[in-house]
């Protein structure tokens, strides 16, 4: 035993070595695992403001740019809202739903900070669960999809972004309908990869890829990107295909949380049709 | 804590801030980084315990990763740095040992050695970063372009800061 301790005394340094690296291989580990509430990250408050600081310099330099976008999102929005309400004007609906119409209900909220250059890159935003955003919430722009919400605290939340490649968002072919799966390769910020297309599908350069709702977190028909480049390779069972993503990264300045009112009852319904199968 | 001790405890709050707030929004072609915050492990006294010292790397990596949002990544690289840090000091003692004063600055120890010296643990440090971060070889020669790129970054800024260093009067 004393000739234990005293090995281990002797090799102190490469012990507490061996600690540390497990543990941050640990911390690792545990961090690729999907949403959670997390302390030490940038939802922290202190990181969050010095994060901010930072952002809120660097915004002066595009402050033209976002307020062309906004005024832009008004006037597209003012159009929208008139036509719904010539719909409603006309009671083509004879019975509404209202919690199917209020399914969705967005917070508006300001990047905190982003990263684009990175294999896992995230979003920080400046609302949080004060403003009832919980982890697994789907966060849009007024360009497309954006992400999903990773952790939260009390003021700020954690945006896993497109441009992450732990990330999929189940997406469709705007034209045929045909299901697949948007997730980033980890290469050039504009672009991302539709996988999961069938050989026998039918994708064109220029269709438009958007959210296909089927897993309740983004709203349907969100607008993901535009085909850009299409490849068949001879021994695959899928195409290959180029997304550019609606959303410049390198620009997102505000973003909206998408709360889905529906989800918990959606999953608890599948949750009690399927079991636990998984 | 004495005065070193003090100097030191500033310079981790002043690495951390310019990571943070400038280095962080500052890469270039997207795929050079600057890690200038190694240079505060690379940069303390010679005689530190590696223990000490391990732990010092694990703060500061752990300070970086809550705002990278990298949980333990950093934490990882700068621990590793930190361990070899002290063998390969002892492994390229020059002829005669080292000073007194015992600083691994570029104006006490001169140019070729500081290079010899930093070059190989940035590397390492980078290295693990950018493979642990991709999780795999997959993309190698795209993550090796990022190591060698961010490699000339950081070095680069390294050195630079060691010329503008008010520690040129000491010798």
């Amino acid at each position: 035993m004393e000739r234990l301790l005293n090995f281990i005394y002797e090799y102190r340094a490469f012990f507490t070595f061996l600690f540390l690296e497990l543990l941050c291989a640990w911390l690792i580990i545990e961090n690729n695992q999907y949403q959670s509430t997390k302390y030490f990250n940038s939802s922290n408050r202190l990181a969050a403001n010095i994060l901010g600081f930072s952002q809120g310099t660097r915004e002066y330099f595009s402050l033209r740019t976002i307020n062309e976008n906004l005024a832009y999102e008004n006037a597209r929005l003012r159009t929208e809202l008139e036509k719904r309400n010539q719909l409603i004007g006309d009671s083509i609906r004879t019975h509404i739903d209202s919690a199917r119409i209020n399914q969705f209900e967005y917070v508006s909220a300001k990047v905190v900070a982003n990263s684009t250059n990175l294999y896992k890159n995230f979003i920080t935003i400046n609302k949080g669960s004060a403003d009832g955003i919980a982890p697994g919430m789907a966060a849009v722009s007024d360009a497309g999809a954006v992400g999903k919400v990773k952790s939260v605290s009390e003021h700020y939340a954690v945006l896993i972004s497109l441009l992450n490649v732990d990330e999929q968002v189940s997406s469709v072919i705007k034209r045929t309908n045909q299901l697949g799966s948007v997730r980033w390769d980890g290469l050039n910020m504009r672009y991302s990869n539709l996988l999961f297309i069938p050989r026998h599908a039918q994708p064109v350069i220029g269709d438009s890829v958007v959210t296909s709702g089927f897993n309740a977190v983004f709203p349907e028909g969100i607008l993901v990107g535009i085909i850009r480049e299409v490849n068949l390779k001879e021994e695959t069972p899928f195409w290959d295909i180029k997304v550019e993503l609606s959303q410049d990264f390198g620009r997102l300045a505000f973003v909206e949380v998408v709360k889905s009112r529906l989800k918990s009852e959606k999953d608890s319904l599948e949750h009690i049709t399927m079991g636990d199968t998984k | 804590m004495n005065r070193s001790g003090v100097i030191q405890f500033i310079l981790f709050f002043l690495y951390v801030l310019v990571q943070v707030l400038v280095l962080r929004n500052l890469v270039l072609f997207n795929s050079a980084f600057c890690f200038l915050y190694i240079a505060f492990i690379l940069l303390l006294p010679i005689e530190l315990n590696s223990l000490i010292l391990m732990f010092i790397g694990f703060v500061v990596g752990f300070t970086i990763d809550i705002f990278y949002d990298s949980m333990g990544l950093h934490a990882l690289a700068t621990v590793l740095v930190a361990y070899l840090r002290n063998y390969w000091i002892a492994t390229i003692t020059p002829q005669g040992g080292y000073d007194s004063s015992s600083s691994t600055s570029l104006m006490v120890n001169g140019l070729q050695w500081f290079l010899v010296y930093t070059l190989p643990m940035v590397f390492i440090h980078h290295l693990v970063l950018f493979f642990v971060e991709a999780s795999g070889f997959t993309l190698f020669w795209y993550t090796m372009l990022k190591v060698v790129g961010s490699l000339l970054f950081t070095m680069s800024v390294i050195i630079i800061l060691q010329y503008l260093s008010p520690q040129r009067r000491r010798s």
